[in-house]
């Protein structure tokens, strides 16, 4: 008989039993056709009862059968509860779903191979050197030439590939009226073969590609971009796409699943390298390299030597460098050339958001996993207590000689029922959960896309997780219980110590879990509040940015004629012209020099603004007055603060000049701003000046603009009600001017404080679901241990023992625990928050409130938790107690 | 699990050797073929009999299938599998071994 049948035999049991006992029937009705006597015939068998037994385990598996019935009885006991059983599985379900979820999400971000051949092969180039504030910095730019010497030099080891980052790009399918945003990235012509990468459609980028500026006008787009913007049209080989001036034949479709090395971002469209205008430019350092080492290669012993080699090549390049070092201080050159090479492993793909996210998620994480084990401490709890009360059960099973490991096997069966409900809730939380938090990075020029497949990768990981949930709820109970002494337990006086100390445990344990979680959640949390309520020094109210861009460049009167017409028409109050928005994605800095002296060591950053800027920003001023439109650059200049006290300390600034580097022309200082947030809300104020958006030559010649933002206030409560018609408004001129990017200032502010309000938000729930189990933790163990007790307060108040005192034995070890716990788990917070101390914005671990929050709201709880024992303590009938006993 | 007794060595073999000389006997049929063969001396117990038989049939020696008998009751009768034919002879050299030696020792004594 096979296994198989036999765990057939197992599941029907029934029936085989009733096999058995009809052969043995049959049996006896041979023998007494063949002239026995009925009641020897009977007798012969013995007991039938053990005849049937006997034969029942040989042809069924006796295991799988006890197991069933475990799990029956499991599944009763559960249903018994159905309060406790239906909390511990949503609790589980909730821990389990939120570590599911947090591993995809970490998983997809840092960890997941690029679906690419020899990802594990893959690194990229930086360079680590001094920052102008000498703080020590990573340089992950490269230029081309340099790309180039570098990758000649080793190609006999490796293979170096030159990716740029995706850059939102405006770019038009036919004519220039429906300008659209893609991703472009630029590629060397081997990124696609040394990938191993297979086109879709057409041909993909190659080696020959790598022509030189003009020479390659060919374009491959991502399968995605494909799929979703041109409907997976086959037709679309042959087709041109233009950007700037320049036009771009598609010639391909890359695979299914490449999105691109650049982790959270979709690339849409692949050009050569060579097409980028930055190619061709020694000093600009532009695209990102990696190394791929060649098949056979070593990486253990010839990463060093490569580096090595790499590092020379490129020092040797930028010394000769001639336009590298133009107009700058022999110290900043030593400071440039002064790096080290470094490798980093990127077979998961690089990118910013990885930068940005890897401790955030990483928090989160442990969050989780925190929330997971406070459920697990709580349900494990539960059932030690069940198990408790089953001791006498349990006894009884051992005297009449039940396995102690048949024990163990019971309470297991019962985790493992709990665990496997919790883990299908957990599955839909964790499928709903990560696209959902995923789609809170979404700053709107480039909301975070990762794919989040539920591959093997998710299903081992939910897997180990459930057989860890089993293993911690149930272990503990199921040694304890199978450890009860018989003797002991049918007196009904077992220790009663023992499961008391377990419990106490679990809830120091508990608690400092708890902690931990509401204390970084409050330092996240407090972090994002200031973040949101720091001065801005400037109004966001009804502001909207219309960023446009003019292909060729157009004179800066031009610029000046379209905002006067935009401010007649309806619904705007005030128009101005920056050359790109505050709190945006530019920042540009500039040598500061004072009367002809050699630029000063920290430079300043700069913004070009139209007269009547400051009015609609709603910055006053300090001192000085604004731009007239009769001011140009250079000529005049307006400061910040934070400018006077670094540049002119202690003095009038106004009618003092300066100038942007040595032999640069001088501009004079006309006014004084207070200081606003230039690029980052987290910023502490840095040296700006502010120039005249009218930009002359040096033959007094006015300059073309290429790109510059309208800053609009309007009168209408949403300003993106307007943003339409105003580009309509803009396009009708034809005067050359395209509104790019529509915005609003107050989602610029917004988007600075993204990640802050992600994990903010997010740690707030788990701290909220973290109290709120630990509370229910405490409430059981506590109401359970004066039930168990019950005995002991009746003697103690029949000797006459206060209400204070019966109140102290009930809750002084508790109250121990929680202090126990309370302080384990702020000394661990301390740990943990100096690894994210990057993540908080004016705020220390180290603050008292920091600390005081977490402890009132978890002494808060355990006061609410520990009530209803505690009153049922006291209301505790001495005489009922003992006359029962 | 089953009970052992002086006779389950050779139980084993003697059902095989029953089964081998008559296939498809009914576990009485087999009770009374091993009690009349052997001069009413050996008897096997049902006790002992039906988990042997069970065991046999779970080792893949024998194998079972219900037929219905002319009472209307179904009987489970029994025959030799392939390896069940193998294993007889095995038992049957090694029980031939096992006497030899036994014998041995008494003519010694």
């Amino acid at each position: 008989m096979s296994l198989w049948s036999r765990i057939a035999n197992a599941v029907h049991g029934e029936r085989l039993s009733r096999e058995i006992e009809e052969e043995l029937q049959s049996h006896i009705e041979e023998a007494i056709a063949s002239g026995r006597d009925p009641k020897e015939a009977h007798r012969a068998f013995g007991s039938a009862l053990r005849a049937r037994e006997a034969s029942h385990s040989i042809r069924a598996a006796g295991w799988l059968e006890s197991l069933l019935a475990d799990v029956s009885f499991g599944w009763w006991q559960l249903c018994r509860n159905k309060v406790t059983s239906i909390t511990a599985v949503l609790s589980l379900a909730l821990g389990i779903g939120s570590c599911v979820a947090a591993f995809r999400l970490i998983d997809a971000l840092l960890w997941r191979p690029l679906p690419i051949s020899n990802s594990s092969k893959l690194y990229v180039l930086s360079r680590k050197l001094t920052g102008p504030e000498g703080k020590p910095i990573e340089d992950r730019y490269w230029a081309t030439s340099d790309f180039k010497l570098m990758r000649d030099a080793v190609k006999d080891e490796a293979d170096l590939i030159a990716i740029s980052e995706a850059d939102r790009t405006d770019i038009t399918w036919s004519t220039d009226d429906d300008m659209e945003k893609a991703h472009v990235v630029y590629v060397s012509g081997n990124m696609f073969p040394l990938f191993g990468l297979e086109p879709a459609l057409g041909r993909l980028l190659a080696p020959a590609d790598d022509r030189g500026r003009g020479l390659a006008p060919y374009a491959v787009l991502s399968w995605d971009y494909w799929n979703h913007r041109i409907g997976s049209d086959p037709h679309i080989l042959g087709r041109s796409l233009h950007i700037g001036d320049q036009t771009f034949e598609i010639i391909g479709v890359g695979p299914r699943d490449f999105t691109g090395t650049e982790t959270g971002t979709v690339t849409d469209i692949f050009l050569p390298l060579s097409m980028n205008y930055l190619a061709t430019q020694d000093s600009v350092t532009w695209h990102r390299i990696f190394l791929m080492l060649k098949p056979g290669v070593n990486p253990a012993t010839a990463l060093e030597p490569l580096r090595q080699h790499l590092s020379a090549v490129s020092r040797a390049f930028e010394v000769d460098c001639s336009t590298c070092f133009r107009g700058m201080t022999q110290a900043y050159i030593d400071r440039f050339l002064n790096k080290q090479l470094v490798f980093n492993p990127a077979g998961a793909g690089i990118s910013d958001l990885q930068k940005d996210y890897r401790r955030s998620l990483g928090i989160l994480g442990l969050l989780a996993a925190l929330v997971l084990l406070i459920a697990c401490v709580n349900v494990a709890n539960m059932m030690t207590a069940q198990a408790a009360a089953r001791a006498q059960e349990m006894a009884l099973r051992i005297s009449i000689g039940a396995g102690r490991r048949r024990l163990v096997q019971l309470i297991l069966c019962q985790s493992a029922l709990l665990a496997l409900l919790a883990s299908v809730l957990g599955a839909f939380f964790a499928a709903w959960s990560a696209p959902f938090v995923l789609s809170l990075i979404n700053p709107p020029d480039n909301p975070a896309r990762l794919v989040l497949p539920a591959d093997w990768r998710v299903l081992l990981f939910g897997f180990g997780l459930i057989i860890l949930v089993v293993l911690l709820l149930g272990l503990l109970p199921a040694l304890r219980a199978s450890a009860v002494r018989p003797v002991a337990a049918l007196k009904g006086g077992e220790d009663p110590q023992s499961p008391r100390r377990l419990l106490r445990g679990a809830i120091a344990f508990q608690i400092a879990f708890c902690v931990l979680v509401l204390f970084l959640s409050s330092l996240f949390v407090a972090s994002f509040q200031r973040l949101q309520h720091r001065p801005l020094g400037f109004s966001t109210d009804r502001l909207l940015l219309l960023e446009t861009v003019a292909g060729k460049g157009q004179i800066p009167v031009v610029w000046s004629q379209t905002a006067e017409a935009l401010r007649a028409a309806p619904g705007v109050n005030s128009v101005a012209i920056s050359g790109w928005p505050v709190l945006g994605r530019i920042q540009i800095n500039s040598d500061i020099s004072i009367n002809g002296a050699p630029p000063s060591p920290t430079p300043a950053w700069f913004l070009s603004v139209s007269p009547g800027w400051f009015s609609t920003m709603k910055i006053p001023l300090v001192s000085g007055r604004d731009f007239r439109p009769e001011d140009t650059s250079p000529g005049a200049a307006v400061v910040n603060e934070t400018f006077v006290k670094t540049f002119f300390p202690g003095q009038d600034p106004i009618g003092h000049t300066f100038e942007r580097g040595a032999n640069q022309p001088i501009n004079k200082i006309v006014g004084v701003s207070p200081d606003v947030p230039y690029h980052d809300l987290r910023e502490t104020s840095r040296a700006v000046f502010y120039v005249p958006f009218d930009e002359i030559d040096d033959k007094s010649a006015p300059r073309a603009v290429g790109f510059a933002t309208f800053a609009i206030h309007t009168d209408v409560q949403n300003p993106l009600a307007l943003a339409d018609s105003l580009r309509q408004f803009i396009a009708q001129r034809h005067n050359g001017l395209r509104v790019s990017n529509i915005t609003t200032q107050l989602d610029l502010v917004r988007d600075q404080t993204i990640r802050e309000r992600l994990i903010a938000m997010l740690a707030a729930f788990f701290a909220a679901i973290a109290l709120l189990l630990a509370g229910i933790g405490l409430y059981a163990v506590l109401n359970y241990s004066v039930l168990r007790r019950r005995r002991e307060i009746g003697i103690r108040m029949a000797i006459g023992s206060t209400r204070a005192g019966i109140v102290r034995i009930v809750t002084l070890d508790v109250f121990l625990m929680i202090a126990l716990g309370g302080c384990a788990g702020v000394a661990f917070g301390f740990g943990v928050a100096r690894y994210v101390e990057s993540l908080f914005y004016q705020v220390k671990a180290t603050d008292a409130d920091m600390i005081a929050l977490p402890t009132c709201a978890i002494l808060l709880t355990a006061l609410v938790a520990t009530l209803p024992a505690v009153l049922h303590a006291l209301r505790t009938n001495p005489t009922e107690i003992l006359r029962a006993e | 699990m089953a009970k052992t007794d002086a006779l389950q060595g050779s139980l084993d073999l003697l059902v095989l050797k029953i089964l081998s000389r008559r296939p498809r006997l009914h576990g009485y049929a087999i009770m009374a073929a091993i009690a009349s063969t052997s001069g009413e001396v050996l008897r096997a117990e049902e006790g002992s009999l039906y988990p042997a038989l069970y065991r046999m049939e779970e080792a893949g020696l024998i194998r079972a299938e219900w037929i219905k008998k002319d009472s209307g009751r179904r009987a489970r009768v029994y025959e030799l599998t392939a390896a069940g034919k193998k294993q007889l002879g095995v038992e049957e050299s090694r029980w031939e071994s096992v006497s030899l030696a036994i014998n041995r020792v008494l003519r010694e004594a």
